[in-house]
């Protein structure tokens, strides 16, 4: 192989093989270097005693991960749990019940509304939807168990507006455009042939959309919806805006939480002291771990879930 | 001969373009009624006409009629659902449901209708089998997934499912340009004593196929219907050349 | 027959399905407009031309944040881009070697990295060890998050062109470095454009991975070394300001933002489109 002996290729390839090295240097240094960061915290605690810890008390010197550990899967398990019907209908509506043109212009409107930014949700959750929440939804609900179930009352918190339930609700507004296309893309994989055999039989549009279309986009829908989950987990900006940023378990509906997100958003740059900024890269260390482990659990689902050709 | 569907004077365009022009033709009743000629000469677009699939597509527009029983199938109040129900279809490939098990794909029919009594499903999935000469080689694994099947078994998963909701009419789609000759064989049989049971209309551009299998023969060329009549005169005697051409392998 | 009860369902779930779609989509649309209808009132001469003014005074402007994004994303470019096109020309073009599948698995995982974690590793990688917030680490961390989106779009173009591509070159008597650069990229060219443009956007619309890198800096700067503004920071920054001007720019920058953003992802659709 004469080509293969040229100077020029071994260079070329060489240039390439140092960029693919440093791309992997640079992952493997992220991870090492926030390990290495938030050893100081997992030195003084212990990496389990911090994780479960529930004091984060920057004057005294405490710091546990718990309460963040918990108000992101809450935060982020209930965005997911209130987009998840809403974001599949838009999906089917587009994929199926829409001439192409107009699917084309809705799924064009969603990918743009997936492009805003964290700080633009952020900024609208702060000034409309905090004060709407607050008034209409809150107020109401906090003055009703008042009257008839006192005993709810510490469960729903504080009627303040920002707070859990804020957060909760821009959360899932952001996810929707990600998990809905997503969705969608499933969707239209299901070959052709499948729905016309399914008419075939006599079914309506309905039955075709349940019986063929969704049980052979599964892998795919719900391989979405925890890449969705993932980006609920990850997200900053707009959590910390809404969140109210309270370090303190147990959280209630209204009332303020933080996430693990937001608490290094909010804290870090103030912190003073090595121990209160190693927490805080440990907090970041615990959210990697997380984060790679709904991402592998979506690939897995992926896999396992996945129907026809690719799966023999 | 009684008549079972008929249409008259169809055509079909796709946007301006007419893919089937002015076909008028018999369907008799228990018989094997072949459509032939070259690829794109309309005869799959015809087809698609019988039982309405040509719905499913905007774009596709319908002048002419088409006749079940003496009534209109494009009639304003009759629905296509039910009309695809009497008039089932297989496919060029067979398309099983991959996320159902062989049982649930031959009763999926059955259970849009809302049969749920599980002997009557069973008898029928029996049935059904055993039409498509398929019970033998199932039985014993009727809940595992279609997809292990091999490509002729999960084309006759698909006969057996069309067959299941007791069609009137079959409508078969090149139902074996997908397959190996031994599973073409095994299909051929089927179809022969399947009209006892149903009306066919099969599509082929394997003109051996309909000779061996079909009673009645169309001869389609540029989405006209050059000839129609018993596949013995069609072919041994056709009476125009260009069925004749075409026949005898001269072109298409 | 229940053939009624069927329909019924039929319409039912249709009726059920467009709710849902407008559930989505008017929130969104909400949103958008409410961005629109506050924002444009702030963006004025001064807007785009003055730098921020004292805390509760009111006036000034967004110069120092205007070009701080321009300046940030675009160093942020250069390094993701060459990085993230240098793993993908690697995937697409050397199949077998050894290197791809941890490479791919990179861009898998890197790709669902949190994009605050991208700022953390800056801060720890470049700020500590230079000694203070600096535009250069901001661009490292968006640079970082840029590079699994390159390198997993430029992979898929390069492997939609037919691979006889490589093979009538190199029977042309090409090196095989030549094909790849005279032949494969230029024949990639759109997809690559808007890969690019695609992971510019996504970072562009961040403020996370500033928070402690860029850090933010009330007036105009060019030193790569020196802490930077940037839109979405200064968004963060003024929305949760006690000040009425302050919110009002915070909505025009908003606006702005996601402006630019959308035109952003409009040139990449249509450099796709265009090949």
């Amino acid at each position: 192989m004469r080509i293969y002996g040229r100077l020029g290729d071994r260079l070329f390839s060489a240039f390439l093989l140092a960029l693919g090295l440093a791309v992997l240097f640079i992952a493997g240094l992220l991870a090492w270097e926030l390990w290495l960061g938030g050893r100081q915290a997992f030195a003084t605690f212990g990496f389990f005693p911090f994780a479960r810890g529930t004091a984060w008390d920057a004057v005294k010197g405490n710091f546990g991960a718990w309460p963040f550990i918990v108000g992101t899967v809450i935060t982020s398990a209930a965005a997911l749990a209130l987009s998840f019907l809403p974001s599949l209908a838009a999906a089917i509506v587009i994929a199926e019940y829409t001439p192409r043109w107009l699917g084309e212009i809705v799924a064009y409107l969603v990918d743009l509304l997936a492009a805003l930014p964290s700080v633009v949700y952020g900024l609208w959750g702060i000034f409309v939807l905090v004060p709407l929440v607050r008034d209409h939804l809150e107020m109401p609900l906090f003055l009703w168990a008042g009257e008839h179930a006192p005993g709810l009352l510490g469960a729903l918190g504080a009627p303040i507006g920002t707070g859990m339930l804020a957060a909760v609700l821009v959360l899932s507004l952001m996810i929707i455009p990600y998990s809905s296309a997503l969705a969608r893309d499933a969707i239209r994989l299901v070959p052709r042939e499948q729905r016309e055999a399914m008419y075939a039989l006599g079914a309506t549009r309905w039955e075709v959309v349940r019986r063929v279309v969704l049980p052979y986009a599964r892998g795919g829908i719900f391989a979405g919806m925890v890449l969705a989950l993932a980006r609920a987990i990850g997200e900053t900006m707009a959590v910390t805006m809404l969140i109210g940023n309270s370090a303190k378990l147990p959280y209630s509906v209204f009332g303020p939480a933080a996430t693990m997100s937001s608490v290094i958003a909010n804290e870090f740059t103030e912190a003073d002291g090595g121990l209160h900024l190693s927490s805080l890269v440990a907090v970041g260390f615990l959210l990697l771990l997380l984060s790679l482990l709904v991402n592998l659990a979506a690939e897995f689902m992926l896999r396992r879930m996945a129907v026809g050709e690719g799966r023999k | 001969m009684e008549l079972r569907m008929e249409t008259r004077d169809l055509s079909i365009y796709y946007g301006t373009n007419a893919g089937v022009k002015g076909v008028s033709l018999p369907i008799y009743d228990h018989r094997i009624t072949a459509l032939i000629g070259p690829s794109g000469c309309g005869k799959t677009t015809y087809l698609r006409a019988l039982n309405r699939m040509h719905d499913l597509n905007p774009i596709v527009r319908i002048e002419g009629d088409v006749l079940l029983d003496g009534e209109s199938i494009y009639a304003p109040k009759v629905d296509p659902v039910v009309i695809r129900r009497r008039v089932g279809m297989v496919f060029q490939r067979p398309t099983p449901f991959p996320t159902m098990s062989i049982f649930d794909n031959v009763v999926a029919g059955l259970r849009l209708i809302g049969v749920k009594d599980r002997r009557r499903l069973a008898q029928a999935a029996e049935r059904a089998l055993d039409q498509a000469a398929l019970w033998e080689e199932v039985k014993d694994r009727l809940r595992q997934p279609a997809a292990g099947l091999s490509g002729g078994q999960q084309q006759r998963i698909s006969i057996a499912r069309a067959l299941a909701v007791e069609p009137e009419v079959l409508l078969m789609d090149e139902p074996t340009s997908a397959l190996d000759p031994i599973s073409t064989q095994a299909i051929e049989d089927l179809l022969v004593r399947l009209k006892e049971q149903v009306t066919v209309v099969i599509v082929t551009h394997n003109m051996q196929q309909a000779a061996r299998v079909s009673d009645y023969t169309a001869f389609f060329l540029n989405g006209e219907m050059i000839e129609f009549g018993p596949t013995e005169k069609i072919f041994t005697n056709p009476a125009d050349e260009r069925t004749e051409a075409y026949i005898t392998g001269r072109f298409g | 027959m229940n053939l009624r009860r069927r329909y019924l369902r039929d319409r039912l779930m249709m009726v059920g399905l467009a709710l849902g779609t407008l559930l989505v989509l008017l929130p969104l649309l909400f949103i958008l407009a409410h961005v629109f209808i506050e924002g444009i009132g702030a963006l004025n001469w001064n807007f785009f031309t003055k730098p921020p003014k004292p805390p509760g005074e009111s006036g000034g402007g967004m110069l120092p944040a205007i070009v701080g994004t321009f300046y940030i994303d675009l160093m942020a470019l250069a390094m993701g881009g060459l990085l993230g096109l240098g793993g993908g020309v690697l995937m697409a073009e050397y199949p077998d070697h050894p290197i791809n599948r941890p490479l791919r698995l990179v861009a898998n995982v890197l790709g669902g990295v949190p994009a605050i974690l991208m700022g953390l590793f800056a801060f720890v990688v470049v700020v500590e060890p230079l000694g203070g917030f600096s535009a250069f680490s901001g661009a490292v961390a968006l640079a970082v998050l840029m590079i699994p989106i390159i390198m997993r779009s430029t992979e898929e173009v390069l492997k939609l062109l037919p691979w006889e591509l490589r093979e009538a070159g190199l029977a042309l008597g090409l090196p095989r470095w030549r094909v790849t650069l005279s032949l494969i990229l230029p024949a990639a060219k759109g997809g690559i454009i808007t890969g690019l443009l695609l992971a510019l956007a996504r970072a562009a619309g961040e403020a996370a991975p500033l928070l402690f890198t860029a850090f933010g800096n009330q007036f105009l700067s060019f030193d790569p070394l020196g802490p930077m503004d940037s839109l979405p920071l200064k968004i963060y920054v003024y929305a949760i300001s006690p000040y009425e001007d302050w919110v009002k720019q915070a909505w025009g920058a908003a606006l702005l933002l996601a402006l630019l953003l959308m035109l952003t992802n409009f040139l990449a659709r249509r450099a796709m489109r265009k090949r």
